[in-house]
């Protein structure tokens, strides 16, 4: 019996600069897994934003572009058109994409621009600090609601996925989560399943990832990812939102 | 080709294509989205790429996108749409992706009006977006002149790896002229191979390439910074672009004066020298990098009193004269903003005012 585990050829050596208890190197892997899997890694371009993954160019072994805050969409959009050859995707958090880039991705999602993006919701702002986020949980404390998410001053969280699935353009949104093994499984099919959509040239496709952050939530890695479970999935429901084809029977989101 | 009567804006537009240009990025506003119309038709019949993106921002950074795949890209504006594009320039300057934006200029600050005008001259010249980078900034002053920049503008952005901005003003882009287009560019397919994610199977190579603008080691962002100073200090060598108007007289006065009001100078020019009176004219064909030797020298002229900066602004371009001249002789400014162009007569009345020994102090 040969090797069965071994690291993926578009994940590169470096150590990582995430937290303890960070899902970011996971979902790493999971990506370099299927880029492997495809392969599609030399005409794959990945596209990094600003946030803890802003360094995630560092960890991947293939093309790389830095996008400005927010921008990663309208960056992933100009390769795409010029370059349709080429394997895109966006790898962006909660406060780049649903914050200061909300406009790009809605408008990359309704053009149906035949990138894949990765979207990371861990309900705060990691890289500068525990900030508030989009995502953040009502009542949820961050350095900028110290008393707790006060959704009557700040409104609710977004449901990012839901909100981009009720664009008319068809699109393959899903949301699964890595915080336990069992989930992996499932956020790899879905990563993988969202590569496919765009090497078939079909639709705009997108993954939101439930993770954590220990760190900023002021957790222990098991405390976060118990948090995570209980107080997120339950707002961020687990499974395809939106898919091209007409959806057969449940899904895990109803 | 012969010669064709046409819209500045739709000019601009073949140009690019003629430059070989075949992506085009774009969102709507006034006075340059005839750019941005032709296109939409023109683009489909070269089996090119249109896109109207849903704001100056995003456009910005499709337009970072795709150059930092390797694509020969452009983008038109105008003033506002420029201020939104800005954060992209700053990127695009520091990831060092060749790309042209056309600014088609209009009244401000804000909103500002529709009307031509050059008032983004420093926003141009001096930044605009944050952090130490230039433009090469050229500043056609009629549509054949926008025509043969737009040629000229993709090769400099390629020759350097720095966005290439053309600044015209609404009337450059509003105006019909007689044109005539020049064959299709010849140039050398850009070297791409070391810098540009165009994917590591369409390079035959093993190693990735990586666009980035992050340097947080400060030894590392100097000696980034320091690599781009490299390539505007060449720029000042190599790429100083101007027009002398009336240079060989004994003028009394020198007028620097770019774009659309170069050609009123020009005209006030012709008429004071059929009433005797000589004026000479320095007109820069790129603001940046600005013609400060031709400027000093023409300045530094024992029959030349005053040095008047001419600007359709309220004096911008003057601080450049005034570095240049460096003292030798007294500078001033005289302009109009907001879509008001000083006529012919009105100049000559300046430029004469400051013929006589004592001028009335205005102030």
């Amino acid at each position: 019996m040969g090797k069965t585990f071994h690291k993926p050829e578009a994940l590169s050596n470096q150590q990582t600069h995430y937290c303890p208890g960070c899902t970011h190197g996971v979902i790493h892997r999971l990506i370099a897994e299927v880029i492997d899997e495809l392969g599609i890694r030399g005409r794959t371009v990945g596209i990094a934003p600003v946030g803890c993954a802003v360094l995630a160019y560092n960890y991947f072994t293939f093309d790389f572009q830095e996008a400005a805050h927010g921008r990663a969409p309208a960056m992933a959009t100009g390769i795409k058109r010029v370059r349709p050859d080429l394997v895109v995707f966006t790898y962006q958090g909660d406060g780049d994409l649903a914050s200061i880039g909300m406009g790009e991705i809605v408008h990359a999602a309704n053009r149906g621009e035949k990138f894949t993006t990765i979207f990371v919701n861990n309900a705060v702002y990691g890289m500068t600090g525990g900030q508030m986020a989009p995502t953040t949980m009502p009542n949820q404390r961050t350095t900028t609601s110290p008393f707790g998410r006060d959704v009557t001053d700040v409104g609710m969280p977004i449901k990012v996925a839901e909100l981009l699935a009720a664009l008319q353009t068809p699109g393959y949104i899903t949301r699964q989560t890595v915080i336990r093994p069992k989930y992996i499984v499932k956020a790899k099919k879905a990563i993988r399943r969202a590569f496919e959509y765009q090497l078939e040239g079909k639709c705009f496709s997108l993954v939101e990832v439930v993770s954590t952050c220990p760190t900023n939530w002021g957790m222990t890695p098991l405390e976060a990812v118990e948090w995570s479970e209980n107080t997120l999935l339950p707002y961020y429901p687990l499974g395809d939102v939106k898919t091209p084809e007409p959806m057969s029977g449940g899904t895990d989101a109803k | 080709m012969s010669k064709v009567l046409m819209k500045g804006n739709e000019a601009i537009g073949e140009a690019a294509i003629r430059a070989g240009c075949l992506n085009y990025f774009a969102y709507p506003i006034t006075p340059q989205s005839e750019v941005a119309e032709y296109l939409a038709r023109r683009m489909p019949e070269v089996g090119g790429v249109f896109l109207q993106g849903e704001s100056e921002v995003a456009v910005g950074y499709m337009i970072f996108g795709a150059s930092a795949c390797g694509a020969r890209v452009m983008t038109t504006s105008s003033s506002p749409g420029i201020s939104l594009m800005s954060e992209a320039i700053s990127y695009i300057a520091c990831g060092q992706c060749p790309s042209v934006f056309v600014n088609i200029m209009r009244g401000g600050p804000g909103l500002g009006g529709i009307l031509p005008s050059q008032g983004d001259y420093f926003q141009a010249t001096k930044g605009g977006g944050h952090g130490d980078y230039r433009l090469l900034v050229l500043a056609p002053a009629s549509v054949q002149e926008a025509v043969d920049m737009v040629m000229m503008a993709f090769p400099l952005a390629e020759k350097y790896r720095n966005p290439v901005m053309i600044m015209g003003d609404g009337l450059i882009g509003q105006m019909m002229e007689p044109v005539v287009f020049p064959d299709h560019l010849k140039t050398e397919q850009l070297n791409t191979e070391t810098w540009a994610t165009s994917g590591m199977d369409t390079r035959k190579s093993s190693t990735r390439n990586l666009v980035k603008t992050l340097y947080l080691d400060p030894v590392q962002l100097n000696a980034q910074n320091l690599l781009l100073k490299a390539k505007y200090e060449r720029m000042k060598k190599e790429d100083v672009r101007f027009e002398p108007y009336n240079i060989d007289s004994d003028y009394q006065v020198l007028i620097v004066s770019y774009g659309t009001m170069s050609r009123v100078c020009r005209t006030a020019i012709d008429n004071l020298k059929n009433k005797g009176i000589q004026i000479a004219m320095i007109r820069p064909q790129t603001l940046f990098p600005f013609p400060e030797t031709a400027i000093r020298d023409a300045a530094s002229k024992e029959s030349c009193k005053t040095v008047i900066s001419i600007e359709m602004s309220m004096g911008q371009m003057v601080e450049d004269v005034e570095r240049c001249v460096q003292g030798r002789k007294p500078v001033e400014w005289y302009g109009k903003c907001g879509g008001e162009v000083p006529t012919p007569e009105e100049i000559m009345e300046v430029v004469q005012s400051y013929l006589t020994t004592k001028r009335k102090e205005q102030n």
